[in-house]
């Protein structure tokens, strides 16, 4: 298509179309973070300082988290949306459970992912066995889940989140060279990303899963156990959930509603970050990167002083935008494939 | 269309019952017998039927909507904003003002079809994700709307509360109201040119263009229609309340459980198969199932609870019948 102005130009390949392929290769998300953080940079410098950004990279931690699970169910061809509801047990029910004494912190917090490893079994085997549409499925969890967690409470938050247990959302290691505080959130945000990538990347079960999501009936026939996958991927999913709970009860405290929408927040992560709805395609780091960019914008939105009702429109408003581009791109490289 | 041709009996024959009547029949005598052994009140007495219907409306018309939507393979999440929108926009128009009524419906109706032509032309032209798309929408709307009022705003003339409460001779109008979208509903799907198109494109999109049906439009039709129901349910839950509140439509959660109820009757959520009359006994079902909780006194989360579990036995019900494998 540019042949003639290819031929007139003394560089064939100019700059910025190898910038642009590149970009192309990893993901706009990361260009669209790039760009939010020196935007949120610009208005307030002390953003990138250590202390600042690990805060931020903290605030963000549980909805990256959650994202990275949403990616295993999303890439097989599934939804969770039971995850804002796991959210909200995890920490109501920490907080009722522990009661405030640090010795019961451990079984817990055990109990909770165990709470956590039931539900994903439960929506993986529904979905899988009884073939109720993942949707359907997890939009029941989130109905009964939600239910569960204010009749266990009684409809108000009780008991409290002893201060080890509320560690992991809130404490920091101090005096650390060049950054100064390192939020254990982080630490663990670190680790579980890296788990994350190998999980996903460099596992059979992550190759599994694009073949579920991609084409089940293939899948099925190269070999691929496509129930043992799919559950896999949301017991993942809830597990994801209850260690987001966990930090956000931390630095969050306790309420009713401290897990609404946030499956939606995930789902939306996930796809800023370039993966197929329905299956087939996604990318671990583009998800994470997608969540950080979620959440750098509500920090933009924040920042440039937005009445909050405003932010919400814009966060709506960016969305689309991120998946209509999407979408565009996908159509295009099709194009030019010839399909 | 061919149907014109057939006679009444070979017509009435292609209407076969849904296995979802026959659920709502099981919950409806479950429901009974329940309240009748352990329960307070009689189950059928007319205020008690009268009720579990009222109760139905307002979910039961917006998730006929829903139908349209599903039934070209979208959904509309948007929808409980927009009731939301409705019903605040409604009452602060009227001002109580029975002559404003006209102008407000207006602006309202006016609202719907430019948030379903939105999502429309997302869906279609610029191939968003349904669930992203109105998703989008709806936040969206709702802060433009949070951002606008904060509290009830305005209020309906008594007039207009006719639409909630009157009646004509034993009929409440609710009942009628719902009656008559559900019949405009299920005239449109079976009668139309459109209504067969909606199947075809949500049956398969590709083959229905390539039988030139212009797929896009029957999309954006169809979003247009479930915005029109958001509409309507808006109307109806204002003239309820006699004021409007931001909080109305996320409150009843009439997103998800409009799609809930949809697929609970039989409709299937990636198109194509389904019709009102089995999101009607949907709603119903939900309706019968609150009814008789309340009256054998369960708990309210409890009731939650159980109404998460329901979905998802109702719908597994479906899908273990047929021999579809599903996402």
């Amino acid at each position: 298509m540019s042949d003639a102005r290819a031929s007139s130009a003394p560089n064939p390949t100019p700059v910025w179309r190898s910038v642009l392929n590149a970009i192309g290769k990893v993901g706009p998300v990361f260009l669209v973070l790039v760009i939010l953080i020196a935007w949120i940079t610009y208005l307030n410098p002390r953003f990138i300082e250590p202390t600042f950004f690990l805060n931020f990279l903290r605030r963000a931690a549980p909805l990256m988290i959650l994202a990275a699970g949403q990616l295993f169910v999303v890439v097989t061809g599934g939804f969770d949306l039971s995850q804002g509801s796991l959210v909200t047990l995890t920490v109501l029910a920490g907080a009722l459970l522990a009661f405030g004494d640090p010795g019961n912190t451990w079984w817990v917090i055990a109990l909770l992912y165990g709470i956590g490893f039931l539900v994903g079994l439960f929506n993986g085997s529904v979905t899988s066995f009884l073939r109720v549409p993942s949707f359907i499925t997890t939009l029941g969890m989130l109905l009964s889940l939600k239910g569960l967690a204010l009749l266990w409470t009684g409809g108000a938050p009780r008991g409290a989140l002893p201060d080890n247990f509320r560690a992991f959302g809130r404490a920091t290691i101090d005096g650390v060279p060049f950054v100064g505080r390192l939020p254990w959130a982080v630490i663990a945000l670190v680790v579980l990303s890296a788990f994350f990538i190998y999980l996903f990347h460099f596992t059979v079960l992550g190759k599994h899963a694009l073949a579920v999501g991609d084409n089940q009936h293939a899948a099925r026939l190269a070999g691929v156990r496509v129930s043992l996958v799919r559950i896999s991927a949301f017991v993942i999913s809830s597990l994801a959930a209850v260690t987001a709970g966990i930090m956000l009860g931390g630095f969050s405290g306790v309420s009713i509603n401290v897990g609404d929408g946030l499956e939606l927040e995930s789902i939306s992560a996930v796809v800023l970050g370039g993966a197929a709805l329905l299956g087939g395609r996604g990318n671990m780091p583009a998800a994470l990167a997608g969540a950080l960019t979620l959440q750098a914008l509500f920090t933009l939105l924040n920042f440039l002083g937005l009445p909050s009702p405003i932010r919400v429109t814009v966060q709506g408003a960016i969305i689309i935008g991120a998946v209509a581009y999407a979408a565009w791109r996908a159509v295009r490289a099709g194009q030019e494939r010839g399909a | 269309m061919s149907a014109a041709t057939q006679s009444l009996p070979q017509r009435l024959r292609r209407v076969r019952i849904p296995i979802i009547w026959w659920l709502l029949l099981v919950t409806f005598l479950t429901a009974w017998l329940l309240v009748t052994l352990y329960g307070r009140g009689d189950f059928v007495a007319p205020s008690n039927l009268n009720n579990i219907v009222e109760r139905a409306t307002a979910l039961g018309i917006v998730a006929v909507g829903q139908t349209f939507a599903i039934l070209v393979g979208s959904l509309d999440l948007s929808v409980a904003y927009l009731i939301s929108v409705t019903a605040v926009m409604a009452s602060y128009i009227m001002q109580g003002d029975p002559s404003r009524v006209p102008l407000a419906i207006a602006v309202v109706a006016g609202i719907g079809v430019v948030v379903g032509l939105v999502n429309g032309l997302l869906v279609t032209k610029l191939r968003i994700n349904p669930l992203i798309a109105t998703l989008g929408v709806g936040l969206i709307l709702r802060g433009l709307l949070n951002a606008s009022f904060q509290n009830f705003a305005g209020s309906v003339p008594r007039s207009f509360q006719y639409l909630a409460y009157g009646s004509i001779g034993p009929v409440p109008v609710p009942m009628l109201l719902f009656a008559v979208v559900v019949a405009i509903a299920a005239w449109i799907l079976m009668r139309t040119r459109f209504g067969a198109h909606v199947y075809a494109v949500g049956g398969d999109r590709a083959t229905a263009r390539l039988s030139g049906i212009r797929s896009d439009r029957i999309v954006i039709g169809a979003h247009v229609l479930t915005s029109l129901t958001a509409v309507i349910t808006g109307l109806y839950l204002v003239s309820r309340l006699s004021s409007g509140a931001p909080w109305i439509g996320p409150d009843g959660v009439y997103d998800l459980e409009s799609i809930a109820a949809v697929v609970v009757g039989g409709t299937v959520l990636a198109g194509g198969r389904g019709g009102v009359l089995g999101t009607v006994a949907g709603v119903l079902i939900f309706a019968t199932l609150d009814t008789m909780f309340n009256q054998l006194g369960v708990d309210s989360y409890l009731k939650q609870v159980l109404r998460g579990l329901i979905i998802i036995g109702a719908v597994a019900v479906y899908a273990y019948r047929s021999k579809e494998v599903v996402g």
